[in-house]
């Protein structure tokens, strides 16, 4: 008779395979849980080593013959430059606090993903090479020689680390597992290994107009486009100018939230606001990418387009920045910015035109988040605000990784929520879910390819897990964020876990709620859906044209 | 069982009970001096020198970034109103780092995150109640019963190397010692020390992914810490030894005047020869968290990047593109759709 | 009595012991996080699981409408489908009830009765658990596929905006 495995070998129920230490298992490359190997044609775009083709599930990766003696002294060269890496080598305990912090250990159960055993992989190394005890005593100090299927396990992990800070909260000596992973990188970088989706998207933003490589004047048409729209849904034409000199303020925003839904939709609600104010403000063709791609390659590159930001200011002779909502743009530019590129002394401590208050929180790097700048109007009684409009939303707020663990933006956007829509209708997710114990929507740090998507669902679940808990007992249905990543990911990610959520960035339900004097009467929110009240009209209407 | 578990597990324990005997041959071929005056002085020396030369390794590096971890609100408009808590959970200036990192090193804090949720509207969240979670707290509480017994085992023994015992240390005995049923009185410290050592070897043992991550520089002070405990308690209650030579001993030493008076056990040796050993393999270890946590970046800065400047002292200029490589690509199509240009 | 009381009466431990077995199809470093920790919000995946092995319990002892059992199957292999589990391991778990019962069956009784004695019953139970794998196969599909249309969405969605200024159709729900 044919051998036909049991459910219980299938289940690996009587069948445990043999027990082996974590130095002695290697990762499987399977369909759906790796990034995919960048074409050499963004390496040579942007002067980084050792394009060629390759992929990760061949055996072969076509190192540099070298390889070793690169990595090697890239590794001693940041040991010199970095503290952190050189004091996380040596002081990690492995007491197991950070163990099941991480959110691709808890969705896909892969002890590897354990923060801990995720820096010992890059530890076992530094011990064999740098310490004397590992030199001598090898495996059992914990070291490990440095060979081809180290690099190829470093890739698999590195990349399922979306440098949310979340285990670091959780340590007691504050080891950050994301300093570590874009150092580990970095190395990896050196080494001619990289993926798809990061380095296209850091080759457009370097040379094109954001991260799919638009052009100026397709970016021009898609934010007239806007203001169009903008003025069929209220009846105020928003005005735009684009690259002018001798504006008060620069505004830069992710590219997500100019080409793809629902960030286009947060743009809408951008233009409104200035529109309303009547702010003096610019948009830049050149620095038109807040989303700093290269951050999740190394620092190197993170500093190559951020130096936009300062440059295109000082050319447009502006007073202030004023960022949009992004995640990973305002960990840059909160922690690296005016160290990389600064000092920013071209530029005034950024003041409101409308309310007078200074920003004295950023007199040294001279940028506004517009949550802080729209908390500011609506405190000062600058925002006539209409929150039925918003009635249809009933929503939960996902705080992003970087604005929490890497910023502290946390009141902010919850007061411009709280006055954008009616009372009860923001419900927040369990206190162990939220703030700085956040969970990642787990495509953080360069995972948005499609072809990762079992891996980012994996990761996004303790997140949907919560949002679900909120939908299914106060009856939320959208998911507001601050972060164009999020807006980006969590659409598919809410889909497969969460069905029948929608993702709402806040400066949207600002342009929902605000009230124009010379506005039309509203019938749809800024997505074309019937406001609370209007859905018959609405109906009716939408029978005509289909 | 692993191998890996077995090679990280039993080669420490193995080591352990070598260094036991050692002292225990030495003693028998009449090595006291040895045992009692050139390895301690060696060992304090090791320690020291291994000390400074790893913190100074460390500081050596610098600090390019500030990036500290921001566990609540950060300096906002003037309004948003910041507690006690979460000043030191974000800190904006020193002070409040430095309270920050009293908090760390003297209460864990971190740690005790693991068991510590806010709760925010219960009534509409009564989930949030049910948060405390014991399991999570045994490892904090593990962790500082360890620690602190730890100090006052040490402080007490302060008591062996002045002419008089100070005031606090006498204090601490006091304290410690209130549990008096028996005949000479019972520390507490010293039995909770071996509890939490316990317990702290035990859940490497048993729990499977903290088995997984273990290595042998985990066991191995957790051996040798506990083997320290249990020879100073069968010292003190079993197999008793001459008291006053040991202070002798002990002051000799520190005065720099040492003599190996007759008569103290050998389980005296066994006990200073283990505490010489954890002298000496302190710098080079993971037990150097203890000087470590003081100079984490991402706990010991403030978080004010933004109102001053970080500066990076290897900070160099990079490629990057340029507004006018822009212009040059995209002119003609920028002034077809009205964008301002340079050059005409 | 008939085997149909006996598996309603130890409902709990019956559950107890087929999440527990599930737990023990992931990696050995992990079972025990999954098994320990009981917060929902620090370990969805044990307590979906859990959930969803609790319902489809029920439903197969009490009466239930196919597309119930469907949702309760869904809830477990939803998470398989998208973690390291072939197609058959993702699935595989539904059997595993089968021995669970028997095994229940066999320590409650102790050799006081025959469990033969159970045996078209058990024979009748099998069956239906082998229609219960057929429709698991079906929601292990349904997932994979979800997946798939997930993958084509987002290659369209990228772009959605653009494709929205165009003019072009998309279907953005």
């Amino acid at each position: 008779m044919a051998k036909i495995p049991t459910p219980e070998e299938l289940s690996n129920i009587s069948f445990q395979p043999p027990a082996k230490g974590w130095m002695d298992t290697k990762p499987e490359f399977k369909e759906g849980c790796y990034c995919n190997a960048a074409s050499p044609k963004w390496l040579e775009w942007l002067d980084y080593p050792y394009p060629r083709n390759w992929s990760v599930r061949d055996e072969d990766w076509k190192l540099p013959a070298n390889w070793k003696e690169i990595l090697l002294e890239g590794f001693d060269e940041r040991l010199g430059r970095f503290r952190t890496l050189k004091l996380f080598m040596d002081i990690c305990v492995r007491c197991g606090a950070c163990a099941d912090k991480c959110q691709f250990f808890i969705g896909s159960g892969d002890p590897k993903n354990m923060p801990v055993l995720r820096a010992e992989l890059m530890r076992s190394i530094y011990r064999r090479y740098f310490t004397t005890a590992g030199k001598v005593l090898g495996k059992l100090a914990g070291a490990r020689p440095l060979t081809e299927d180290v690099i190829k396990e470093w890739y698999y992990y590195l990349y399922q680390c979306s440098e949310c800070r979340r285990c670091s909260v959780f340590c007691p000596y504050g080891i950050d597992m994301a300093d570590l992973t874009i150092l580990g990188r970095e190395l990896l970088s050196s080494i001619g290994l990289n993926i798809e989706w990061t380095m296209a998207s850091v080759g457009s933003c370097y040379e094109t107009v954001g991260h799919i490589g638009a052009t100026p004047q397709a970016y021009k048409d898609m934010i007239d486009f806007f203001a169009e729209e903008n003025e069929r849904v209220t009846g105020v034409y928003t005005n735009v100018t684009y690259n002018r000199k001798g504006a008060e303020i620069l505004f830069i925003v992710p590219s997500g939230d100019y080409f793809a839904d629902p960030g286009t939709f947060n743009y809408m609600g951008y233009l409104l606001l200035f529109e309303y104010l009547g702010l003096d403000y610019t948009i830049s063709t050149y620095a038109a990418e807040g989303g700093n791609f290269g951050y999740f390659m190394s620092h190197e590159m993170g500093k190559r387009l951020n130096a936009k930001f300062y440059e295109e200011a000082k050319r447009l002779g502006v007073k202030w920045i004023l960022g949009g909502e992004c995640g990973h743009m305002w960990r840059v530019c909160n922690q690296y910015m005016s160290t990389w590129n600064g000092p920013a002394d071209f530029l005034e401590e950024p003041v409101s035109p409308i309310t007078g208050t200074k920003f004295e929180n950023a007199k040294n790097h001279k940028m506004v988040h517009i949550s802080e700048f729209t908390a500011d109007l609506i405190k000062h009684g600058k925002l006539k605000l209409d929150p039925s409009r918003n009635a249809h939303i009933k929503l939960t707020y996902h705080d992003s990784c970087n604005p929490s663990r890497a910023m502290g933006l946390f009141e902010e956007p919850r007061y411009i929520i709280r006055n954008v829509v009616p009372e009860g209708n923001f419900i927040e997710m369990p206190s162990n879910t939220i703030r700085e114990k956040t969970f990642c929507c787990g495509s953080g740090s360069g995972f948005n390819g499609d072809e990762y998507l079992e891996m980012r669902f994996r990761g996004g679940f303790p997140r949907a897990n919560a949002v679900r808990y909120v939908r299914d007992k106060y009856g939320v249905n959208h998911l507001a964020c601050i972060c164009a990543i999020d807006r980006a990911v969590f659409p598919p990610l809410l889909d497969y876990w969460v069905p029948g959520m929608d993702v709402i960035g806040v400066s949207e339900m600002v342009g929902n709620a605000l009230v124009f004097p010379n506005e039309i009467e509203r019938t749809t929110d800024l997505r074309d859906r019937p406001l609370v009240g209007c859905e018959e009209a609405e109906e009716e209407e939408g029978g005509e044209i289909e | 069982m692993t191998d890996f578990f077995k090679l990280h597990f039993f080669i420490p324990l193995g080591i352990v009970l070598a260094l036991i005997i050692i002292p225990y041959v030495g003693y028998m071929a009449n090595q006291q001096l040895v045992l009692a005056v050139v390895i301690p002085y060696l060992a304090v020396l090791i320690f020291l020198e291994g000390l400074i030369y790893r913190v100074i390794k460390w500081a050596r590096s610098p600090v390019p970034f500030r990036i500290p971890t921001t566990c609540a609100q950060n300096r906002s408009l003037p309004w948003i109103k910041k507690s006690i808590g979460e000043k030191l959970d974000n800190p904006e200036t020193t002070l409040q780092v430095i309270g920050r990192m009293a908090l760390e090193v003297l209460f864990f804090r971190s740690l005790f995150r693991n068991l510590t949720t806010k709760l925010r509207r219960p009534a509409d969240h009564p989930e949030d109640a049910k948060l405390y979670y014991w399991s999570y707290k045994w490892l904090w509480l593990g962790a500082i019963a360890f620690h602190y017994t730890f100090l006052i085992v040490l402080l007490r023994h302060l008591r062996f190397f002045t002419e008089t015992t100070p005031g606090f240390v006498q204090t601490i005995e006091h304290v410690d010692g209130w549990f008096q049923i028996f005949q000479p009185t019972v520390y507490l410290t010293g039995i909770i020390l071996l509890a939490a050592l316990t317990y702290l070897l035990l859940r490497r043992v048993y729990n499977p992914n903290m088995r997984y991550i273990s290595l042998a520089s985990d066991y191995f002070p957790l051996f040798l810490i506990m083997a320290i405990g249990t020879t100073g308690i069968l010292m003190r209650y079993f197999f008793k030894v001459d008291i006053t030579a040991v202070k002798q001993l002990a002051l000799g030493l520190v005065t720099f005047k040492p003599t190996v008076p007759a008569g103290i056990g050998v389980i005296f040796y066994i006990h200073l020869f283990l505490v010489s050993v954890l002298f000496m393999y302190f710098p080079f270890s993971k037990l150097l968290h203890m000087a470590g946590v003081f100079l984490s970046p991402t706990r010991n800065l403030a978080n004010n990047n933004r109102w001053v400047r970080h500066i990076n002292p290897w900070n160099y200029p990079v490629k990057f593109h340029p507004y006018i490589e822009h212009e040059n690509k995209y002119r003609q199509a920028m002034k077809e759709v009205g964008l301002p240009v340079e050059k005409e | 009595m008939n085997l149909i009381d006996f598996l309603r009466e130890h409902e709990a431990a019956i559950v107890q012991r087929w999440c527990d077995l599930i737990f023990g199809t992931y990696a050995p470093e992990t079972v025990q996080f999954l098994k320990k920790v009981k917060n929902r919000f620090d370990n969805p995946v044990a307590y979906q699981t859990n959930e969803g092995v609790k319902g489809l319990y029920k439903a197969l002892i009490y009466d239930m409408e196919t597309e119930q059992l469907s949702n309760y199957l869904d809830e477990v292999i939803r998470i398989r489908a998208i973690q390291d589990f072939s197609p058959a391991q993702a699935v595989a778990f539904i059997f595993l009830i089968k021995n669970v019962v028997r095994e229940q069956l066999r320590e409650h009784f102790k050799g006081e009765v025959r469990i033969d004695q159970f045996s078209q019953e058990l024979f009748d139970f099998d069956c239906r658990i082998d229609g219960l794998a057929l429709l698991g196969f079906n929601v292990y599909m349904n997932r994979r596929e979800k997946l798939h249309k997930i993958r084509l969405e987002e290659v369209k969605n990228k772009v959605s905006g653009l494709l929205r200024r165009t003019g072009m159709s998309i279907d953005y729900h």
